[in-house]
């Protein structure tokens, strides 16, 4: 019995590493050899050699990749904005109000946020071409909310339905207007869940990289992932793994850190997004 | 006062979904729209102007369009057996000479009428197969290992925050970079994964992970599950959390094994929510791009359909043709919804 026991312990604990060296080890692996350049970053033993931060510092160097950052964080902040300004309102009216065609609407929100993002490039590059705005950020803003749009509708929708009926109604009671109800009453109520899927649009802006790889041309415009992508370094004979490394773990770090912190939110964002429709 | 209400709000209904049907109408369907119109011509990426040609992009029988000559007016064909220059003219349906615009007899051989499309493409119905091989292998594969971890987590154990925090870190890498870490691990000449093979004896020198045909696949599909089995793993988690802890003790005092348990009990109440995991997994295994096109380019081994539809777009300029391509690819998506949203209902699916 004993003996079982400490056996079963022992399987737990190995399947708990493996987890842990599956889930962890490219990163980790990533972190270590970013410390690394010249021949030391191609030997597998990465303690005989000496770490050294070189590399962080040569890659905002060969290329404009604190302009990249930049980049990014403005284009995904302008869509999360946009995006939950937009969606809020639509959320309340698809989810509190009885309206025909309700239906068909959700259902044409849910399949715009399925949606192959190729499925849109053709016209989106003819509209943004028409617009002038080929090569700029505005493009970007503008084609992720192709995708961030839909997606914040839905969740905050379902968040919407299960808030109490009663302290609207109180509201109403008292002389408040649908637009009062929303502003004073449900817009509070709502912050959480605002913040949820605020996080996941974010991250999903932050990540995309189909529409960033064809609507960008010139190095200063692109985002992160575009520059992570079609890193090239400042020599063209090898590729600079050690300058990518470090790249990859400046803008992995934030975002890994960001989700750890918040993923109670993101859970529930996930799982209202997935499972309650 | 109760009426009142309802019609005020409705009204105030229709202001607040104003915006996001603007929003949703200007940057999704408007360019939808236009990418089905675009499907219908021979448009190119940097050249104005663009004729209709019906369904010539997706399958169609008739002349090679490049052999088209304004100046002749029909489409130019060298008789290679009489080596006459022939003209043919849609107008008349006949072929005529070319230098002396008498009526001529049809070529022996038939070098200008051919299937054309991109349904007559042998590289898109590879693209489609990648496209699908990798789909179905992945979903099936995350699926097992999230459920299994999903289990895993469930168990009250020392360190389950730190090891649940960890499985969450592959969600939260960029694609772009998580393919980029995959790339360096694989590196044929320095990466970690041939330095450790080499090491226990079990190859004799480096191999080209990301090069070879098959091996690119399945470096591709690793880096894959890598990536998304934690969605699965925290949707199975949270509905794991769901079963009532009553219904597993009321199995066990009826002398229900662990086995049992998992078969009879716990998988089948996780079931519905885990299959809209799968949907959604599914239906986004179906669009892959960035992963691919990170790893291995747009190499033809590795193509999904999205890689197909923007290289013909993009880097070859044909609009047209490629707009057909991702025309195509939203009816196949739209397809395997349908069946699985199907499926799904039947089997209780909460969708």
């Amino acid at each position: 019995m004993k003996a079982g026991r400490r056996l079963g312990s022992l399987g737990v604990a190995l399947a708990a590493c493996l987890i842990l060296v599956w889930s962890l080890f490219p990163l980790a692996w990533a972190m270590l050899t970013s410390f690394k350049t010249g021949s030391a970053l191609f030997d597998p033993d990465v303690f005989a050699t000496p770490f050294v931060f070189s590399n962080y510092v040569a890659v905002f160097k060969g290329q404009p990749f604190g302009r990249n950052i930049v980049n990014s964080v403005v284009v995904a902040a302008a869509v999360v904005a946009i995006g939950l300004a937009v969606a809020v309102p639509a959320a309340y009216a698809l989810g509190r109000v009885r309206l025909r065609g309700r239906g068909l609407m959700l259902a044409a929100i849910l399949a715009a946020s399925m949606f192959p993002q190729v499925a849109v490039l053709g016209g989106m590059f003819e509209l943004i071409r028409h617009l002038r705005l080929y090569n700029s950020l505005a493009a970007l803003v503008l084609s992720y909310l192709t995708f961030t749009v839909p997606f914040t509708v839905w969740v905050l929708t379902t968040y919407m339905r299960d808030l109490p009926r009663e302290l609207e109604e109180a509201a109403v009671i008292d002389g408040c207007s649908p637009p009062g109800v929303l502003w004073r009453v449900l817009l509070p109520l709502l912050r959480p869940a605002m913040a949820a899927t605020g996080l996941l649009a974010f991250i999903a802006a932050w990540n995309e990289f189909l529409f960033a790889l064809s609507f960008t041309a010139t190095d200063e415009m692109r985002t992160v992932p575009v520059a992570i992508a079609l890193f090239s370094g400042a020599s063209s004979h090898e590729l600079p793994w050690g300058n990518m490394m470090a790249a990859s773990v400046i803008v992995t770090l934030p975002l890994v850190l960001l989700v750890l912190l918040c993923q109670r939110q993101i859970v529930a964002g996930l799982t209202a997004g997935a499972l309650k429709g | 006062m109760v009426g009142g209400l309802a019609r005020s709000q409705r009204r105030w209904a229709v202001v607040f979904l104003l915006p996001m049907l603007l929003a949703l109408g200007g940057a999704a369907g408007w360019p939808l729209l236009r990418t089905a119109m675009l499907s219908l011509t021979d448009a190119g990426l940097s050249t104005e102007g663009a004729r209709f040609v019906g369904l010539e992009n997706y399958l169609s029988y008739g002349p090679d369009p490049a052999a088209y000559d304004a100046g002749l007016g029909g489409y130019y064909v060298l008789d290679v057996a009489r080596d006459a220059d022939l003209v043919w003219r849609p107008g008349s349906d006949s072929y005529f000479n070319a230098d002396t615009g008498q009526p001529a007899p049809a070529p022996a051989e038939n070098t200008l009428f051919a299937w054309r499309g991109v349904l007559t493409q042998p590289a898109w119905w590879r693209a489609v197969g990648v496209t699908l091989g990798l789909a179905v292998a992945s979903v099936l594969l995350e699926t097992v290992l999230g459920v299994a971890m999903a289990l895993f987590l469930a168990r009250p154990m020392r360190g389950r925050a730190l090891l649940r925090a960890s499985v969450l870190v592959p969600w939260a890498i960029p694609t772009v970079v998580g393919a980029q870490l995959w790339n360096w691990m694989l590196n044929d000449q320095y990466g970690v994964l041939n330095a450790a093979l080499i090491g226990l004896g079990l190859i004799p020198r480096g191999i080209a992970w990301t090069a070879e045909p098959g091996l690119s696949l399945l470096a591709i599909l690793v880096a894959d599950v890598w990536k998304t089995t934690p969605f699965i793993a925290l949707l199975a988690l949270a509905a794991l959390h769901l079963v009532p802890e009553a219904v597993r003790e009321a199995a066990r005092v009826d002398g229900v094994g662990c086995w049992g348990m998992l078969r009879h009990i716990t998988l089948p109440l996780i079931a519905p929510a885990v299959l809209v995991a799968v949907m959604f997994r599914a239906i986004d295994a179906l669009r892959l791009f960035d992963l691919v096109f990170v790893m291995t380019g747009n190499s033809p081994n590795t193509a999904t359909m999205s890689i197909y539809a923007r290289q013909q777009m993009v880097d070859f300029q044909r609009l047209g043709f490629g707009s057909a391509a991702s025309m195509v690819l939203v009816a196949i998506v739209a397809l395997v919804a349908a069946v699985l949203l199907t499926l799904g209902r039947r089997r209780g699916a909460v969708l």
